[in-house]
C-alpha cells in the first residue's frame, strides 16, 4: 500500500484527547454522573469502539466529542481545538467541517429527498449549488445509492437510510467520523454492510472513527481498540489483538 | 446560509404542513386586506374630494384685486406695500402680465354688473356675470339644462334657476319645494332676452385743456361718457347652481360669455373709482387667475402680490382639509392594522407549533453543522415567506373588496340618480406599503419562535421522538 507511510505518520498525531472529562446532569435532587473523569487519547486514523451497557455514559462521551454538549469539568481537545472554549458559533463550524455523525435512528430529514439530505451540510457551508450536486452524487456513489437520490427517506430500507446518512456524514470530508450504534436498527447482514463501509472510510480516507456500541462482537470484528465504560468511568482500554492477528494473517 | 437556500428550505417547510401554514397565511391576508380596504377607502375619498374641489375651481383660483380697492379695508393693504393711492391700476396690461406668469392657465377679468333685462316686454333687474369658456368644465354646470355658450363672443345667455323662475313668474313661496330645472328650462331655451346696460365710451376730445395752467397731464384721457345700450341674448341654458354658493364669477343670476361682455364696455364700479386713470384701456374690479394645480397657488399668489396687487385664495381651507384627511387616514390605518395584529399572533402560534413538531429536525441540522444563526434565519425566512405571500394575497383581496363595494355603492347611487363616483383607490404605494408592512409584522412575529428554535439543545432535541 503506497499510502501506508502517510497514514502511519498521521497516527503519530493525537486526534482526540480528553482530560478528566466530566458531564454531570442534575435531575431534581440527584446528580447523574454520565461521564465522570475520563482521560483518553485517540490517535489520528484510529478505529475505536466505545463499549458499555446502556447508561454507561458512552453516548454522552460521544456527544462531548461531537461538540453537541459541553463538559461540566475537564476538557476535550479534538484536532487541537479545546471544545469547551469554543463559542456556540465556532462549535457549529467545528461540527460542520471536522465531524461527521451517524446515528442509530439514521436521523435523515423526512421532508427532504436523499440527495437533499446529503447536500444539507453543504448548504450550511454555503457551497455553490452545482458543486453541491456533484459532491452529493459522488458521496452517494461511494455508498452505492446513486439510484435512489430522488426518493424520500421513508421510501428506503433501513440499510439504505444508514448509507445515505453515511454519505451525508462524509460530504464535508471530516477528519472524524462519530457513529452512535450505527447498526442498532439494522439486521445483522445489513449491519455488516454498513460496518464494511465505515471501515472503508477509516482505511482509505484515513478518517478517525469513534463508534459507540453495546455489541462486543461487532467491536471485536472492526475496531482496532476497545474502550469500555461503566457508570461514566473508564474501566478497560486495550487494543483488539484478535483483529490485529487477523490483519497480519491476511497480509501474510 | 445563502438567501436562495433559505427561501428554498422555507418554502419547502411551509409546504410540509400545508393546511396549518395556509390558514396562517389566510389570516395575514385577511389582516392585510382589511388594512388595504381601510386605507384605500381613505385614499379614494381624499382623491374624490380633491377631484371635486379641483372641478369647483375653488382651490386653484386666485382672485386679484387692486390695492386701490378700499371697500374691504384689508389690513395688509394698510400695513404693507405702497400707499394704495399710488399703487398700480388693475388693467388689461396687468392681466396680460399675470397670464404670462409660470403655472398660470388663464387670467380673466371678473365682469359683473347689475342691470335691467327685458323678457316678453317685462323688465327684470338682475346681476349679470361674465364667464370664460373654461367654466364649462366646472362642476357648477353639472346639472345644467341646455348647452354652454357656443363661443366666447356669442350673444347667448345661461340663466340661473331662480332667475328662470322669476322670468316665468313661478317663484315658489318660501319653504315650498323647488321646481325641477328641466321643467323650467323647457319653455325658456331658445327664447330671446334684451339686456339694457350702461356703456362706457371714451370722450373723443379731452375735456381739460392741456394748456390750462396747473392741470394734470395724466388726466388728459380720463374723461368718458355713459350711454344706454341694448343687447339681444338667446337663452341657451338653465343652471341649477345655487346663487348663494361662494364661487366668484358664478355669483350671478344671468351669465354671458366673457369676450362678449368685454366688447360691450359695460360701465364698471372701478371706472368710477379710477376716474383718474388715463386712456381707453379697460380697468377691472378684480381678475380671477386660474393655476394648473392647487399646490402652485402660493407661488403665483406671491408673484402677483409683488406686482403690487391684493390677492385672495382659499388655499388655507384646503390645507386644513388635508389635515382632516391625515387624521382620518391614521384612524382607518389603526383599525386596519388591528386585524393584522391578530394575524401576527397566528404567525407566532404557527411557528411555535412548528418548533415543537420539528424539534428533532432542528437537532439533526445542528448535529450536522447548522449554526444558531442558520436555524434562526430559517424560521425567519418561513415567517417572512408567510408574510409576503399573505401580503400579496391580501392586497389583491383588499382591492377586490373595494371593487365590489364601489360597484354596489354605485348601483345605489344610480338608483338615487346621483352620478357614479370612484371613491375606492389602491395606489401602487399602498400595495407596496401593505406588502412590506405584512413582511415586517411577520418578521417581528418570527423573532421569538426563531430565537427559541436557535437556542434548542441539540442533544435533547435528538433524543425527542
Amino acid at each position: 500500500m503506497t499510502t501506508a507511510p502517510t497514514i502511519s505518520a498521521a497516527r503519530e498525531t493525537i486526534a482526540i484527547r480528553s482530560d478528566n472529562l466530566c458531564r454531570h446532569y442534575r435531575m431534581g435532587e440527584n446528580v447523574i454522573r454520565a461521564v465522570d473523569g475520563i482521560s483518553v487519547e485517540v490517535h489520528s486514523g484510529e478505529f475505536v469502539a466505545l463499549l458499555g451497557s446502556s447508561g454507561s455514559g458512552k453516548s454522552s462521551m460521544l456527544n462531548l466529542i461531537a461538540g453537541l454538549d459541553r463538559p461540566t469539568a475537564g476538557s476535550v481537545v479534538v484536532q487541537e481545538r479545546d471544545l469547551a472554549k469554543l463559542s456556540r458559533e465556532e462549535l457549529a463550524k467545528y461540527r460542520l467541517h471536522v465531524v461527521g455523525m451517524v446515528f442509530q435512528s439514521f436521523n435523515l430529514i423526512p421532508s427532504m429527498t436523499i440527495a437533499e439530505n446529503v447536500e444539507l451540510p453543504l448548504r450550511f457551508a454555503e457551497v455553490e449549488r452545482s458543486r453541491r450536486e456533484a459532491l452529493a452524487m459522488d458521496a452517494l456513489g461511494r455508498v452505492g445509492l446513486r439510484g435512489r437520490i430522488h426518493h424520500r427517506p421513508t421510501e428506503l430500507s433501513g440499510g439504505e437510510q444508514q448509507r445515505a446518512a453515511l454519505a451525508r456524514a462524509l460530504i464535508n470530508r471530516p477528519q472524524l467520523l462519530l457513529a452512535d450504534e450505527p447498526t442498532g436498527n439494522l439486521d445483522s447482514h445489513t449491519g455488516i454492510e454498513i460496518m464494511d463501509l465505515i471501515r472503508e472510510f477509516n482505511q482509505q480516507m484515513g478518517m478517525t472513527v469513534v463508534m459507540v456500541t453495546h455489541e462486543r462482537a461487532l467491536a471485536e470484528r472492526y475496531a482496532e481498540r476497545m474502550i469500555s465504560l461503566a457508570d461514566g468511568k473508564l474501566i478497560d482500554d486495550r487494543p483488539n489483538t484478535a483483529l490485529a492477528a487477523r490483519t497480519l494473517e491476511a497480509q501474510l | 446560509m445563502k438567501i436562495s437556500d433559505l427561501s428554498e428550505l422555507a418554502v419547502r417547510n411551509l409546504r410540509e404542513s400545508v393546511l396549518r401554514n395556509s390558514l396562517t397565511t389566510v389570516g395575514i391576508s385577511v389582516g392585510v386586506a382589511s388594512l388595504v380596504a381601510m386605507l384605500s377607502l381613505g385614499t379614494g375619498l381624499q382623491q374624490m374630494f380633491t377631484r371635486r374641489l379641483e372641478k369647483s375651481g375653488l382651490f386653484n383660483t386666485i382672485v386679484v384685486s387692486s390695492r386701490r380697492e378700499m371697500r374691504g379695508m384689508r389690513r395688509d393693504n394698510e400695513q404693507n406695500g405702497v400707499n394704495p393711492a399710488e399703487s398700480r391700476v388693475l388693467d388689461e396690461s396687468a392681466r396680460q402680465e399675470m397670464e404670462k406668469l409660470a403655472n398660470v392657465v388663464e387670467a380673466y377679468p371678473d365682469i359683473r354688473f347689475q342691470t335691467e333685462l327685458r323678457f316678453q316686454d317685462k323688465p327684470h333687474l338682475t346681476m349679470v356675470s361674465a364667464l370664460p369658456q373654461s367654466a364649462k368644465s366646472n362642476d357648477a354646470f353639472d346639472g345644467m339644462q341646455g348647452n354652454f355658450f357656443s363661443s366666447d363672443t356669442a350673444p347667448e345667455a345661461i340663466l340661473q334657476k331662480s332667475f328662470a323662475e322669476e322670468l316665468l313668474g313661478k317663484t315658489p313661496p318660501l319653504g315650498a319645494p323647488e321646481p325641477n330645472v328641466a321643467d323650467l328650462a323647457k319653455p325658456l331655451l331658445g327664447k330671446e332676452l334684451t339686456m339694457v346696460y350702461p356703456q362706457r365710451e371714451s370722450a373723443v376730445q379731452p375735456l381739460l385743456r392741456p394748456s390750462d395752467p396747473g392741470s394734470n397731464q395724466n388726466l388728459a384721457g380720463a374723461s368718458y361718457s355713459v350711454i344706454s345700450r341694448e343687447q339681444k341674448l338667446k337663452i341657451v341654458g338653465v343652471s341649477d347652481l345655487d346663487p348663494e354658493s361662494m364661487r366668484g364669477p358664478m355669483r350671478g343670476k344671468l351669465f354671458i360669455p366673457l369676450k362678449l361682455a368685454e366688447s360691450l364696455h359695460v360701465m364698471q364700479q372701478a371706472d368710477l373709482r379710477d376716474i383718474s386713470h388715463a386712456g381707453d384701456e379697460p380697468v377691472y374690479g378684480s381678475i380671477s387667475v386660474r393655476v394648473k394645480d392647487p399646490s402652485q397657488v402660493k407661488g403665483v399668489e406671491d408673484a402677483i402680490k409683488s406686482m403690487g396687487f391684493s390677492t385672495f385664495s382659499i388655499l388655507d381651507a384646503s390645507r386644513s382639509m388635508q389635515q382632516v384627511f391625515k387624521v382620518l387616514f391614521a384612524f382607518l390605518g389603526i383599525f386596519g392594522s388591528l386585524a393584522l395584529t391578530v394575524a401576527s399572533i397566528g404567525i407566532v402560534n404557527t411557528l411555535v407549533m412548528a418548533i415543537l413538531e420539528r424539534r428533532r429536525e432542528i437537532g439533526i441540522m445542528k448535529a450536522i453543522g447548522a449554526s444558531d444563526a442558520d436555524v434562526k434565519k430559517l424560521f425567519f425566512a418561513e415567517a417572512g415567506a408567510m408574510g409576503v405571500l399573505g401580503g400579496v394575497v391580501g392586497v389583491v383581496f383588499g382591492w377586490a373588496i373595494g371593487q365590489v363595494i364601489n360597484f354596489g355603492t354605485n348601483i345605489y347611487l344610480k338608483r338615487q340618480s346621483i352620478p357614479p363616483e370612484h371613491f375606492w383607490a389602491v395606489p401602487w404605494w399602498l400595495a407596496v406599503f401593505a406588502i412590506i408592512f405584512a413582511l415586517i409584522v411577520s418578521l417581528v412575529s418570527g423573532l421569538y419562535p426563531a430565537s427559541r428554535a436557535a437556542r434548542l439543545d441539540p442533544v435533547q432535541a435528538l433524543r425527542y421522538e
